[in-house]
């Protein structure tokens, strides 16, 4: 019987012919944590009564959540992570150098077949490039950082097959939104979504990395697609580490396989206060808006950045609209190509490399009744730092169309 | 073990942000304090309503989204003794299982706000005691178990220095 890409990581991993539902204690291939899960790992780490971690070449901690700290309780929290990665020589992301999951793969730490944990729940955006990666807690990130292993419940796969190729102005965004609104915040729990067909093909690695990113918001624990040549060419720009792609067999077994058409799908916005509460822009549009924000570990990379500055170009923004590039190396090459004057100039402000506002610490909190457009990935009440406020997510085309007008717009509109 | 309390109902989908919001849950390490703020989002009276020994219940998908554990553990110092749902997210499972709070999956349907509930862990038995039905509990798996057994996945590494389920 033929096995999914996720059997047959957590096989090798774990030196065991596995399938779906077995348990495991695999080998992890590298390890992260973030401002605001590894001090309690740390306190885990010293509880365990460890003192060295297993390998310090595999593990990462960054600073990106509250970056540069906002506040005294932060900034104690951060001292403590900086004072650990230095004790311990493991690799170490400060304020600015930015987002956990730009940093893992451009960075090269994370290479197709690798198994790998992180304490936040978006570690799964690796799986664009062929990563079995996961989201864990603060004490399962101590127990990695001392053994290089942690126990799985091997997961059944979800297979998507997406046909077709996306029309102009919808992007791989609007692609995610629109499966986790057909399947719901629950929809693949405890499952690995596997992605697959020539809408995938069609895409660059930079926007397949937003479509895994948001498997969790369907309770996928991964978001796999297989490595092309794309990927291939890809990971090796950015890594010297030696890899095995890792393909699923054309007899795998798949808990369910669900095909889609998204050669006619329209740029998709996530309402208030759901992530699965998704409708097509026309439904939208026309909505108020107060703040954009285009970044977070979603959709702050190049690409993203190309596009908005696309459309924001030689116009002014009605709405305030926040700008986080997702790393210092997308922050420099956005400066090189001009983009960061289009911003400026269009009058948004641009922000540290980091998490930006996504997660309501800092960097942009808005006040009661304010709604906000990002192109986040959750949009739940008072997720920004107000449960007073309402969040919308969308594109960095449809955000850019939304804070020139003042209100939701059809990014299609600005394309012509 | 037995667990005795009242019913503080929720609905479906009550994400780790609810649970504990992002703008105080990376101010500290101090998990009294942060209880204060458990479920604000959802109900600002929250904490001030719960006594100790009483039930968080809630329908599918409880626990959904970030991976804080802060979010059990701020359950857990607001003298929560469990959380009962029809379905958990895996993360939130994980780390309430690793820092030692308990976990009910049970059909939730027939408990409402305000009920009394009883809970025999050993039994694998929810009483409600209001409405004078019993509901029976999806097992935990073996591996959670030994976790559990051991006092969470501190001790568990404390005791052995890695995984040992065997």
């Amino acid at each position: 019987m033929g096995k999914t890409i996720a059997e047959k990581i957590l096989s090798t991993k774990s030196g065991r012919d596995v399938k779906a539902n077995d348990i495991v204690v695999a080998e992890l291939d590298f390890i992260m944590g973030q401002d605001g899960t590894s001090p309690l790992a740390i306190q885990a780490f010293q509880e365990m009564q460890a003192r060295r971690v297993f390998d310090p070449a595999r593990i990462a901690m960054v600073i990106d959540h509250s970056a540069p700290s906002p506040l005294e309780g932060v900034s104690e929290l951060h001292r403590q992570m900086r004072s650990f990665a230095g004790e311990q020589g493991i690799c170490f992301y400060d304020i600015g150098d930015g987002v956990c999951h730009q940093l893992l793969p451009e960075q090269g730490h994370v290479v197709p077949g690798d198994l790998v944990i992180g304490a936040d729940s978006h570690t799964c955006t690796y799986g664009a490039i062929n990563v079995f990666s996961t989201g864990v807690g603060s004490t399962d990130l101590a127990a990695g950082l001392i053994s290089g292993k942690l126990w799985f419940k091997v997961p059944e796969t979800f297979k998507f097959v997406l046909n077709g190729q996306l029309p102009a102005g919808v992007y791989s965004k609007d692609l995610i939104l629109h499966l986790i609104g057909d399947l719901t915040a629950d929809g693949a729990t405890y499952m690995a979504a596997e992605y697959a067909g020539e809408a995938i093909s069609g895409l660059s690695v930079e926007a397949r990395f937003t479509i895994s990113n948001m498997a969790i918001e369907m309770g996928a624990k991964a978001g796999l697609m297989e490595a092309d040549q794309k990927t291939l060419d890809w990971v090796k720009e950015h890594s010297t580490k030696s890899f095995t792609p890792v393909k699923a067999d054309a007899d795998a077994v798949y808990a369910r396989v669900k095909e889609y058409d998204v050669s006619r799908l329209e740029p998709q916005v996530a309402r208030p206060h759901t992530v699965d509460n998704v409708a097509p822009i026309g439904e939208v549009a026309g909505t108020p808006i107060q703040q954009g924000v285009i970044g977070t570990c979603t959709n702050g990379r190049m690409e993203d950045l190309r596009i908005a500055a696309s459309i924001l170009k030689g116009r002014k923004v009605k709405s305030r609209l926040i700008v986080a590039p997702s790393s210092r190396q997308v922050m420099l090459q956005a400066t090189r190509e001009g983009l960061i004057e289009i911003f400026l100039e269009s009058g948004a402000a641009v922000v540290t490399p980091g998490c930006g506002p996504c997660v309501g610490t800092h960097n942009g909190v808005p006040s009661d009744g304010e709604n906000v457009i990002s192109t986040a990935n959750r949009n739940f009440k008072g997720r920004m730092g107000n449960n007073r406020a309402f969040i919308y997510l969308g594109s960095p085309a449809t955000v850019a169309a939304s804070v020139i007008r003042g209100e939701i717009s059809d990014p299609r509109e600005y394309l012509r | 073990m037995d667990l005795k309390g009242q019913v503080h109902k929720f609905g479906d989908d009550v994400n780790t942000d609810y649970i504990i919001s992002g703008r105080h849950k990376f101010k500290t390490l101090d998990m009294k304090e942060l209880a204060k703020y458990v479920m604000e989002d959802l109900d600002p009276e929250f904490y001030s309503k719960v006594k100790a020994g009483d039930f968080i219940v809630a329908g599918s998908n409880f626990g959904c989204g970030s991976s804080r554990e802060q979010a059990p553990l701020a359950i857990i110092n607001a003298n929560i003794s469990a959380v009962v749902a029809k379905s958990f997210a895996r993360i939130f499972y994980r780390n309430c299982i690793n820092t030692g709070l308990p976990l009910i999956e049970c059909d939730t349907e027939q408990i409402d706000e305000g009920d009394e509930l009883e809970v025999d862990l050993q039994k694998g038995v929810l009483y409600n005691r209001s409405k004078g039905i019993e509901i029976a509990i999806t097992p935990l798996p073996d591996v959670m178990l030994k976790i559990l057994s051991d006092g969470g996945l501190v001790e568990h590494f404390k005791k052995y220095g890695t995984f040992n389920f065997d």
